[in-house]
């Protein structure tokens, strides 16, 4: 029992989850032999880190590769390119972690609550998977079950024995959660966990999530469209286009002082309660362009309204700028944008 | 089911489900379901009716099928101590009726349970494990696929020569490509549901998870539609007895004996139609209950 618990080992300081340089394409038509094959850059060189018991919030439009790097983070896909390091030991590497153990210290749970549960299954038994398949005792597993289902709040006695077509919507994520949490993990993903819960269950499940988490020291990875739900549950913020970080930092950064017009443009698109608080900049219009031929350098250029030539010419990097990163020309000094931070003169 | 919201607090008391009805398996409402279901129901008693017989045909106290007789030969349904008459040797049409059965349902079945295994196994693995194997799999069954059915037991059956074994084998073989094509697909569609990455997120072994997550969902579709293929079979065999490709006279078959009474069609039309019957209303109780079985089957409650 006591080999389950995962034990911290390089303390607080030390980051949970180190991902660097992922990359995903996606093979897409083309001929039998590979001929003229184009690829969707889901994610492109994306780095992050996770720190211990923090909530990162990840946002951004449907297709921005959200949920891929959900599954990237899990190895449900296997990546391009890119290493991973789970507190200290590199994954699927020859000195470090396999896959496998990476899956009991990190879980997730899926959007759809209904396909992401076996409907042949009584909850009982999806929630008794996991920890059989890693050797648990059909009793201690039953055990567990009922743990876990007190967890999440709902009655071992009625619900174990239950089928996942007789619970409601909020219920069965419920389950997912316990779920997830069925292995003792470090850190848990949730991809669009509650975007399809109604407001109210929604709310239900967040708190409980909150509780979850400092009652089980748990790490948080929040992918959500939904920005007020990611402001009240993050620490962090990675806001994503097109496969990319555009922005990154602390979630007063994000919200109070967004610098990428991405950020800004996302920010102003939400709907505000506060008459007085009309929406002055124009929101983007459009959808995001085909990640199959992304634009040339900043991949948001086309729908930025302070795109320059130097957008299209040079990528630009992530950079601190005090408070946060930003990939946008006008944050770089330097960089050539006539927005940027003092000095356009210097072109790189 | 009432769905209800919980309201949920840390500390507030659990939340209980408002009815308190004993939770209902996947099969106890299929089998719900199938009671109201009186097509399904009549083809499987008639089915149960006709396997049984010809499961008990020694002890049904029927005349000996093999006994021929140059005297009472074609004699019309209803004549005594013959109800069903005789053939064009003066044997019993009851009894070989009956008799007959046993093989016809023998070879309607074997074939079938034999490619359920096989092509249940190739399917499912090429379903699951996709790409490469996916591809070598399931092209190879396009070879097969290229030739109708029929033409393809013809030519296997032709080729090993005749024989109730030859006939398995070759029926066998025409049913694989079918079974696993309806394996592949419904397996490839289920491996695409977010259980099952869920389960490979668990960090669980490949079988694992196919025992536990995948069968319990691909079983019931496949055995539908092997259902449904029992009666083909049984049609095929029928066929390739009438060609002569499969069972050997005297041995009682449907197929065979609706070849032989060929010859007695002008003189007694009703009697040489009656093996046809038999194979008409087996195939289509199969046929109909496969139907009944599936949209049981369907939950989406």
């Amino acid at each position: 029992m006591d080999t389950m618990i995962p034990v911290d080992r390089g303390g607080p300081a030390q980051p949970l989850l180190l991902a660097t340089g992922l990359r995903k394409h996606f093979p897409v038509g083309g001929g039998i032999l590979g001929r003229g094959r184009k690829v969707v850059r889901a994610v492109d060189d994306l780095t992050l880190s996770v720190a211990k018991g923090e909530t990162l919030g990840v946002v951004g439009e449907s297709g921005c590769g959200k949920s891929t790097v959900a599954r990237l983070l899990i190895r449900l896909i296997k990546p391009d390119r890119g290493t991973m390091v789970l507190d200290g030991d590199p994954v699927d590497e020859p000195h470090g972690i396999t896959v496998n153990e990476l899956r009991r210290q990190v879980q997730m749970v899926f959007q759809d609550s209904y396909a992401s549960l076996n409907p042949r299954l009584t909850i009982g038994e999806t929630l008794a998977f996991a920890p059989k398949a890693h050797g648990l005792p059909a009793a201690e597993a039953r055990e567990r079950v009922r743990d876990l289902l007190s967890k999440v709040g709902l009655d071992p006695n009625n619900y174990a024995e239950r089928y996942p077509h007789e619970l409601s919507g909020g219920q069965r994520q419920r389950v997912n959660i316990a779920r997830a949490l069925a292995l003792r993990p470090r850190l848990v993903i949730l991809d669009e966990a509650v975007s399809a819960l109604d407001k109210s269950v929604e709310a239900q499940v967040l708190n409980m999530l909150v509780d979850l988490k400092s009652e089980l020291g748990l790490t948080y990875v929040f992918i959500s469209h939904d920005l007020n739900v990611v402001q009240y549950l993050s620490d962090r913020v990675l806001v994503m286009y097109l496969g990319k970080i555009v922005e990154l930092g602390p979630v007063e950064a994000i919200y109070g002082n967004p610098q990428h017009p991405y950020t800004r443009a996302l920010l102003s698109a939400r709907p505000s309660m506060d008459p007085r608080k009309r929406t002055k900049e124009a929101p983007i219009q459009g959808d995001p362009p085909n990640p199959i031929d992304p634009p040339s350098g900043c991949r948001f250029r086309t729908r930025c309204p302070f795109a320059e030539d130097v957008c299209a010419r040079a990528e630009p990097a992530l950079s601190d700028t005090g408070h946060q990163s930003v990939a946008c020309h006008m944050s770089i000094a330097g960089s050539g944008h006539s927005k940027a931070v003092r000095g356009g003169a210097a072109a790189a | 089911m009432a769905i209800q919201t919980p309201s949920f607090e840390l500390g507030s008391p659990l939340v209980q489900p408002t009815a308190a009805s004993a939770s209902r398996g996947y099969w106890q409402s299929v089998a719900r379901r199938l009671r109201r279901d009186p097509v399904t129901l009549i083809c499987a008693g008639t089915l149960i009716l006709i396997v049984a017989a010809s499961l008990a045909a020694p002890w049904l106290g029927l005349a000996d099928p093999y006994k021929t007789s140059m005297i009472r030969r074609l004699l019309p349904l209803g004549s005594p101590n013959y109800l069903l008459g005789t053939d064009e040797l003066g044997r019993d049409m009851l009894a070989r009726l009956i008799y007959g059965g046993r093989l016809s349902l023998f070879m309607g079945v074997t074939p079938v349970v034999c490619a359920l295994l096989i092509g249940g196994l190739l399917g499912i693995t090429a379903g699951f494990l996709g790409g490469r194997v996916n591809m070598l799999i399931m092209r190879v069954m396009d070879v097969f696929y290229a030739f109708p059915s029929v033409l393809l037991a013809i030519s296997l059956s032709g080729a090993m020569g005749a024989g109730t074994e030859n006939t398995l084998l070759s029926l066998t073989l025409v049913f694989i490509p079918p079974v696993c094509r309806v394996s592949e697909s419904v397996t490839t569609q289920v491996r695409g549901f977010d259980f099952v990455d869920a389960a490979r997120a668990s960090g669980a072994g490949t079988l694992t998870i196919v025992r536990v997550h995948v069968l319990g969902n691909v079983l019931g579709p496949i055995l539908v539609y092997a259902t449904s293929l029992i009666s083909v079979a049984i049609i095929l065999a029928a066929g390739l007895s009438f060609l002569g490709l499969g069972v050997k006279p005297p041995e009682p078959e449907w197929g065979l004996m609706l070849n032989t009474l060929r010859q007695a069609i002008y003189v007694n039309p009703v009697l040489a139609a009656l093996p046809g019957v038999m194979i008409f209303i087996t195939s289509i109780c199969f046929n109909l209950m496969s139907d009944g079985l599936r949209a049981a089957m369907d939950v989406k409650a």
